[in-house]
């Protein structure tokens, strides 16, 4: 091995090719049968369940684990994937401690919550691996859906309509379906290629078409999808990224990137990452992209936010995951220049307070050394089409999803509401897709249009 | 620390912890083994007539039931009594006797009922040195079916005849072991002290089919796909035991005969339990099984601690002490008005109360939109199910209505001690009025 840790700058393979499979296993390994059933044993089966209600897709976690408990755990994947379709990424990436299982009564009674997330995990695993899927379609209604966007709110959307018997066209810019599932998530967190696998799942409800490579605005426009399908559902995520608009911010490289060429990379032993990295912002994308940094061999991360640790959009666990991982956290400080002639050299960093809940820099820098910073400090709508009312950065839609335009929904990240989290879209894509169908087997007078029969479980 | 030395029937062990006759007491070996980890006694798994010995099934012999966490709660067993030779279970007996001249071994003898069988074995038994015997009047699978064991034990007249053979051939302790299996059980107490017994064990164990394998539809255990009724034991089976220990500490018919309390004892508080309602000692089995010797340990030291706490010298102290509190429902007091009361602080809001309360009982408590779960007076009948199925422990309990304060749920004062047989509506005490 000729790199490692300390080789300076810009480096790959700076560790051996078995530790870095090892770092990048995953996060939270599957329970077995045993484990699943000693964690299982810790649910109370609670009265309305707390953990029920914290989940954005209202899973009825209590009746699951104890479909669990009792030998049956593809029963309680089936109670998963009614409300959640992709039950299974979602078991791997909610931050269930800020949801379900901080909601969980035993976070009360000793401080330790029934693992919700896991034992999610352990049933949907067990119920995928059956090579069946487990819906069936209704009859065809010859109602055709476009969706726009593959990724979490996209995927369940189609899947409702699909179940429902209309057609659906996915139609997605990326090379791969799976949205920020495939090109969004740390490694460890989706491991084994596992998004795809859902996604070729999901797909076995039929009815379903994915076209990749196809973007809004350049092949395809609004007026023309209106007029092809009989309604629309825009899940196209965030696409742009922050700029940090200080001086020498052109050194800078986003972070979305650097986790989607790591997840797309076939080997991690060829992609470079820097001795020292600095990770601008404190949410999710900028642990993840901390946190991948240091697992592919750098010596140094440091996460710099700038605002208090309370503020931080991270959790406490994916603060302590950085942690422990060797990432120094700074708060309270903002970068006010990189600095560096033929590549990046250091990062200027300012200490910042917050007075009448305005930020403010104190004047007081210092320097880090830096080969590698990545800017994790939110992301954009972008490319949303002209017509449709924007609130505060989002397509403004309503609780059902609907938006400005007749005919047209959204969700997921894209539209307003909800928390940025897969869960939550695809809570979103599935009530968008109950409303579409609601619109498109009734008339104008509210006449129903079409007798349904109806689609669900393929066990009845 | 208290002395745990118990004197059962002229019996002396060094704490009133023995293991029943059972799989663990069928050899020098194990008892040596449990000796050495501190049981003060042991009854001999029980021996059969001289010659070829029984055999048992050569597949599985027990069966369980579990609770959360794969917790062992009930054991079934088909197994028979000992399989080994009896002149080889008489010779390890004497050798682990003289060896441990401290401990009390029982001997446990199961003989069809036939005066010879009885005459015949005792002097063998009494040549090991042994401190008494016990009567296995109770195994429930494989010998009553010979007209052995349990089929004995639910004839009180041969009870109180192989009781009385074994009073003429023995000249130390006898020792009846009862089946529960059986609809009361003074009947068979009564007859083993007609019969001269020293003392009553109970229970064996329970006729039970423990489980059923739902792919190959066989009772567990099962032999080559068929299963036959095993004898139940375990935690499960402790409130059964409990009851028929205390029916015959009350019973005067049974004269006071001492008791030994068998029956789901696994830690000192089981055994506590049965000793306050009349048993002079307990025997144990499962617990043993399924955790090892070593438990006796923590019978020792807790029982030891309990006792101290509560300033009892020596178990004689409180053995019985609880049997007076046992009486029949007909006079409970009807005046002790309770409600539940929920400890806001200890609550986390599970809401199982609720949901048993409201689903299956009197409707008695409230939730609001935030969780808060609270009693409501005017409906709580006092029944005690929320504090069964709430999980934390205190959070619930029950707090009596003083005399003379007003029961919000009948608009009555809660009046002086009075009970169903001189209530208005019990038609016995009106008649006795009239």
């Amino acid at each position: 091995m000729s790199n490692s840790p300390t080789t300076p700058g810009l480096a790959a393979g700076r560790l051996a090719p078995a530790v870095l499979a090892e770092n990048f296993t995953d996060l939270h390994p599957a329970l077995d049968r045993h484990e699943a059933q000693v964690a299982a044993d810790r649910c109370y089966f609670c009265h309305d369940a707390p953990c029920m209600t914290a989940c954005p897709t209202s899973i009825d976690i209590p009746l699951f684990i104890r479909q669990i408990a009792t030998g049956t755990a593809e029963a309680a994947a089936r109670t998963i994937f009614d409300q959640n379709i992709l039950g299974g990424i979602c078991a791997r990436v909610c931050p269930t401690e800020t949801l379900c299982e901080e909601a969980c009564v035993r976070m009360e009674a000793e401080g330790a919550p029934v693992e919700i997330g896991r034992l999610q995990r352990h049933a949907t695993d067990r119920l995928m691996a059956r090579n069946d899927h487990p819906y069936q379609r209704a009859a065809e209604t010859g109602k055709r859906v476009a969706v726009v966007g593959a990724g979490p709110a996209g995927l369940a959307c189609a899947h409702r309509l699909a179940m429902k018997g209309h057609q659906v066209v996915i139609y997605d810019s990326h090379p791969k379906p799976g949205g920020l599932n495939e090109y969004g998530i740390a490694a460890y967190k989706s491991t084994e290629d596992f998004a795809q696998a859902e996604v070729n799942w999901l797909l076995g409800i039929g009815g379903i078409t994915v076209e990749t490579g196809r973007a809004l605005g350049s092949d395809l426009t609004l007026a023309g999808l209106q007029q092809e399908y009989d309604a629309l559902f825009l899940a196209i995520g965030l696409a742009g990224v922050n700029a940090l608009s200080v001086p020498g911010d052109d050194l800078a490289t986003d972070a979305v990137s650097f986790i989607s060429d790591l997840r797309q990379a076939s080997d991690l032993d060829n992609l470079p990452v820097g001795r020292h990295v600095v990770v601008i912002g404190g949410g999710m994308t900028a642990v993840d992209a901390a946190v991948q940094s240091r697992l592919l061999g750098a010596e140094n991360v440091t996460l710099a936010y700038r605002r208090g640790p309370e503020q931080m959009a991270a959790s406490q666990f994916e603060r302590d995951l950085a942690a422990s991982n060797g990432v120094r956290i700074l708060t309270n400080v903002r970068p006010v220049a990189l600095h560096g002639d033929a590549g990046l050299r250091e990062v200027e960093l300012e200490h910042t307070s917050t007075a009448d809940g305005t930020l403010r820099g104190t004047g007081e820098t210092f320097r880090l050394p830096v080969d590698q910073l990545f800017s994790a400090i939110g992301q954009t709508l972008q490319g949303a089409p002209e017509g449709l009312e924007i609130d505060g950065g989002k397509i403004r839609v309503d609780a059902t999803g609907r938006s400005t335009l007749p005919g047209i929904w959204a969700g997921g990240d894209c539209a307003s509401g909800g928390e940025d989290l897969t869960v939550t879209a695809v809570a979103e894509g599935r009530d968008a897709a109950e409303d579409i169908h609601r619109a498109l087997i009734h008339d104008s007078e509210g006449n129903l249009l079409l007798l349904q029969t109806t689609g669900g479980r393929s066990d009845g | 620390m208290a002395d745990l030395t118990t004197n059962f029937i002229g019996i002396t062990s060094p704490n009133p912890f023995w293991l029943a006759s059972a799989p663990p007491t069928d050899k020098e070996y194990n008892v040596r083994r449990a000796f050495e980890a501190g049981w003060g006694g042991v009854v001999w798994k029980t021996l059969g007539e001289p010659g070829p010995p029984v055999v048992n099934v050569n597949g599985p012999r027990y069966g369980a039931i579990w609770g959360a966490d794969r917790r062992l709660l009930g054991l079934n067993n088909i197994e028979l009594i000992t399989d080994r030779d009896l002149q080889t279970n008489l010779e390890e007996i004497t050798r682990v006797k003289a060896d441990y001249p401290d401990r009390a071994i029982i001997v446990s003898i199961m003989v069809p009922c036939e005066e010879e069988s009885w005459k015949t074995i005792l002097p063998l038994v009494e040549a090991t040195g042994a401190d008494g015997i016990e009567l296995n009047f109770g195994c429930p699978h494989g010998m009553s079916e010979r007209g052995m064991g349990a089929a004995v034990g639910q004839v009180p007249e041969y009870i109180q005849m192989v009781t009385e053979w074994c009073k003429k051939y023995y000249s130390k302790p006898v020792i009846v072991k009862l089946t529960p299996n059986i609809t009361d059980i003074r009947y068979p107490a009564r007859a083993a002290h007609a019969g001269g017994a020293d003392a009553v064990s109970l229970i064996n164990t329970v006729s039970s089919i423990i489980s059923v394998d739902l792919d190959t539809l066989s009772p567990e255990p099962s032999i080559d796909g068929k299963g036959s009724h095993g004898g139940y034991c375990g935690p499960a089976v402790k409130p059964i035991a409990l009851n028929m220990v205390s029916q015959i500490a009350r019973d005067a018919d049974c004269g006071g005969t001492p008791i030994s309390g068998i029956g789901g004892v696994t830690t000192w508080r089981d055994a506590a339990e049965f000793m306050v309602l009349g048993a002079g000692n307990v025997q144990v089995c499962t617990a043993a099984m399924t955790y090892g010797f070593k438990v006796v340990q923590e019978m020792i030291s807790g029982l030891s601690q309990w006792m101290d706490e509560k300033g009892y010298a020596s178990t004689a102290d409180f053995v019985g002490s609880a049997v007076p509190n046992v009486t029949e429902w007909q006079f409970l007091n009807l005046n002790y008005v309770t409600k539940a009361q929920i400890d806001q602080e200890a609550c986390i809001k599970c809401g199982r109360c609720y949901a048993a309360c409201e689903d299956t009982s009197h409707q008695a408590i409230s939730m609001s939109a935030d969780r808060v779960f609270e009693v409501i007076d005017e409906e709580c009948v006092a029944c005690n199910l929320c504090v069964n199925v709430c999980p934390v422990e205190d959070c619930i309990t029950m707090v009596e209505l003083d005399q003379g304060a007003t029961d919000p749920r009948t608009g009555r004062k809660v009046g002086e001690y009075a009970n169903w047989t001189t209530h208005p509506n019990n038609p016995g005490a009106l008649k006795a009025a009239e």
